[in-house]
């Protein structure tokens, strides 16, 4: 006869929590957590506490206030009595504009550079290698302030433009004025435009020029996509491929030449009136130095995350494309780059927040960025750093977020489908 | 640098305004040294000389609080701050006391949470521009590029004269003094505007100072005086009355040559006895010794003597008195009798 025992029915004490090695690591992690919140909690109540005590309880209400400075390079309607938060909104389109202007600029030169670094040539290479070399070991704010000082120290004044023997002329058939204040270009005017339209109760203006314009060349090249995939359809069908290139680059370029002529479009040229250029599109030394300076500086990083994303491809593939009879620059483009990108877009990401986040130290020109006017003067002028600061870094979050979420998705849809 | 300041002012905000709150001459005296904010430099106000060491206008208010709280001038140590750091650095505790051509106003000493003890110099807002750009007046600027130290009142009074006006022009926000200096003479900007003693002071280190003009305009009060924490009276009341010993000093006709002697024995004038501690507790008031405001008037002399030294007709500067004259001589400076 077998007696069967019944397992001893566990009973649970509480000194097990620490003994059992079941339980201990969730002990650990749960006394963890609790002492962190504790903290974070402590340092929030401080906070509130001692604002309290100074008397400056947060408050958020200085946003409403008019901001009573002036900003000089303005994307949107601004005048110092307009609001503080108004002035942040302009700042927040700074620090955009900078940020999308230097991603596009570091994008293109860090991969020229990048695969140029590979090329066999070895003066190129070595011209590449200093070049990366010497700018991602520098710090990038002193490229911001050496390639200002060089602007304000060694180009001319306003005033050197004046005159029957001017020290200084108009460069490109006197239509771009470069001096020591920022570049002049031309602009772009209409004179049979489409006027302004107003959204969001008159805060913002449109341009319906330039809708119409985004349209219509949107819609070219929605066209010339059609043709290319009935190309390809033939292709596929007849293997003769049909000639579309001339056809494609007119669907493309004729609708928008047509639609600018009968808008009116000239160019407006910059000209010296009173103590500055007037006219043309004023672009200030601040922004040319920061933007020069951060597209150079993350070009560097970015040219060797495509030098790494090309060496990472092996040399079979390029042999194997050669063979097919593909000439080199197709094999680049057509075989090692497309590859090559799985590895380079994640790095590039990081590469690109750091650009975004590198832009505040637009300060160090005096550009008006977002930490120049809510973080800067704002700040400043109400006393408000708790609230500014905070803020500040929500909107440098989101920002960042932003541009991950975007370059991950891209990065989903480049990446190698594995089935 | 900048944003560790910001970032760092903003813990110690959190986490230690309540202990520097409470008690500043007694922080100030167990350190033994006088934490004083001040420019980043302006030639006669505040500037290190060749050896690094700290000297100026407002230099000597720092120096004088030194000296009637520790008994010696020279145990200060001095904080460059910008026109955008200064007030972080006072609220957050970093510095003591703020003596740093600030102007007194409304919001500054109401909703930022300061105490403003005094004013040491009456100011106001001008313009200086290069002589061969023919301009006379500041309503001729319109379209002009101005440069303008960012964070401060004259970046707002800048935007309120010219709207006001209804000229445009291009603001250039700068840092400090210096990069204003070079943007100024480099002609990256037509007109550098500041407060005028500042632009006097500026134009005084240029090379040729004569070919720069300040316009006739004034466009603003600027009354300028050091400041300190809202909160801490004892010790407002300390820096306050050391500005006020200084500028009674002079009234008196005490200086830094005959304090010494003065201060032997109690003389015929009670007013002068009292302020000396030779008669009466005001520095037992004050929680300080009976000779403080002896120490500090021999340390940086009375009001007159430190404006001369420093910014007065016979320094490159050349300041005249104008406002900054005794009351008895027409001008601003007064103080509240020592009684």
């Amino acid at each position: 006869m077998t007696t069967i025992t019944d397992p001893q029915r566990e009973t649970f004490r509480l000194g097990m929590l620490i003994y059992d090695t079941r339980y201990r690591s969730m002990t650990i992690q749960v006394v963890a957590l609790i002492a962190f919140l504790i903290l974070i909690g402590w340092l929030i109540s401080n906070t509130a506490q001692n604002l309290a005590d100074l008397g400056k309880e947060p408050s958020f209400r200085f946003l409403w206030e008019p901001a009573g400075y002036d900003i000089n390079q303005r994307l949107l309607d601004y005048n110092s009595q307009d609001t503080h938060l108004r002035a942040a909104v302009l700042g927040l389109l700074n620090t955009l504009l900078v940020a999308v202007m230097g991603c596009i600029t570091a994008t293109i030169l860090g991969v020229i550079i990048g695969v140029l670094r590979l090329s066999p040539n070895w003066l190129v290479g070595r011209l590449m290698t200093v070049y990366v070399e010497m700018f991602r070991n520098v710090p990038v704010l002193l490229w911001i302030v050496f390639i200002m000082a060089i602007t304000i120290e060694t180009l001319p004044q306003p005033r050197d433009f004046r005159g029957e023997d001017a020290a200084a002329t108009m460069k490109v058939f006197d239509s771009v004025a470069i001096t020591n204040r920022g570049l002049y270009i031309p602009e772009p005017l209409f004179s049979r435009g489409l006027g302004d339209v107003e959204v969001a109760g008159n805060r913002f203006e449109i341009s319906l020029d330039l809708i119409l314009l985004l349209v219509v060349f949107g819609a070219s090249l929605y066209a010339s996509a059609q043709v290319k995939h009935r190309a390809d359809r033939i292709q596929e069908q007849t293997g003769v491929r049909p000639k579309t290139f001339w056809k494609r680059s007119a669907i493309v370029v004729l609708p928008t030449v047509f639609t600018l002529a009968i808008l009116g479009f000239h160019l407006g040229y910059p000209a010296l009136k009173g103590f500055n250029f007037q006219g043309g599109i004023y672009m200030r030394n601040s922004l040319i130095a920061l933007w020069l300076a951060l597209s150079l500086y993350t070009a560097a990083f970015i040219a060797e995350i495509v030098r790494a994303g090309i060496m990472a491809i092996s040399k079979g593939q390029t042999e194997a494309a050669s063979a097919l009879g593909l000439r080199p620059k197709r094999v680049m483009s057509l075989v090692i780059l497309p590859q090559a990108l799985r590895v380079i877009i994640p790095p590039l990401i990081s590469n690109y927040l750091n650009l975004t986040k590198n832009s505040s130290l637009a300060i160090a020109v005096g550009y008006m960025d977002l930490t120049g006017t809510l973080m800067g003067i704002t700040l400043n002028q109400t006393g408000r750093e708790l609230e500014t600061v905070l803020m500040g870094m929500l909107v440098y979050l989101i920002i960042s977020l932003s541009i991950s979420a975007v370059m991950n998705w891209y990065n989903n849809r480049v990446k190698l489908v594995e089935r | 640098m900048k944003k560790s300041v910001l970032l760092g002012a903003l813990t110690v905000a959190g986490l230690a305004a309540g202990a520097a709150a409470a008690a500043t001459v007694d922080d100030v005296k167990a350190r033994g040294k006088l934490n004083c904010g001040v420019t980043t430099g302006l030639v006669g106000f505040a500037a290190p000389d060749a050896n690094g060491n700290w000297d100026g206008f407002d230099v000597g208010v720092c120096r004088a609080v030194a000296a009637a709280v520790l008994g010696d001038p020279m145990a200060v140590e001095f904080v460059p701050t910008t026109g955008k750091t200064r007030f972080t650095a006072l609220a957050s505790g970093e510095i003591d006391m703020l003596a740093r051509n600030t102007t007194w106003t409304f919001s500054r000493d109401v909703d930022l949470k300061f105490t403003f003890v005094g004013v040491n110099y009456y100011d106001g807002q001008g313009f200086m521009v290069p002589k061969e750009l023919g301009v006379s007046s500041a309503k001729d600027l319109d379209g002009a590029t101005v440069c303008i130290q960012t964070g401060t009142t004259t970046e707002l009074n800048l935007a309120d004269f010219f709207r006001a006006n209804g000229i445009s022009y291009e603001p250039v926000p700068i840092e400090t003094n210096a990069e204003a200096q070079q943007q100024y003479l480099a002609g990256a900007c037509d007109v550098y505007t500041t407060d005028a003693s500042g632009l006097a002071a500026t134009r005084a280190t240029f090379e040729n100072p004569a070919d720069h003009v300040l316009l006739p305009e004034i466009i603003s009060k600027e009354p300028l005086g050091p400041l300190v924490r809202h909160g801490d009276d004892e010790w407002a009341d300390i820096v306050r009355w050391t500005l006020n010993a200084l500028i009674t000093a002079e009234e008196l006709g005490v200086s830094s040559a005959n304090v010494g002697e003065m201060s032997m024995e109690a003389g015929s004038n009670p007013e002068i006895n009292r302020l000396l501690g030779t008669e009466g507790n005001l520095g037992e008031m004050l929680g300080l010794s009976a000779d403080w405001a002896k120490n500090a008037i021999a340390a940086v002399g009375n009001y007159g003597e430190l404006f001369e030294k420093n910014i007065g007709e016979n320094t490159p500067i050349g300041l005249s008195r104008g406002l900054n004259a005794q009351w008895t001589e027409g001008g601003l400076i007064y103080s509240p009798p020592f009684r």
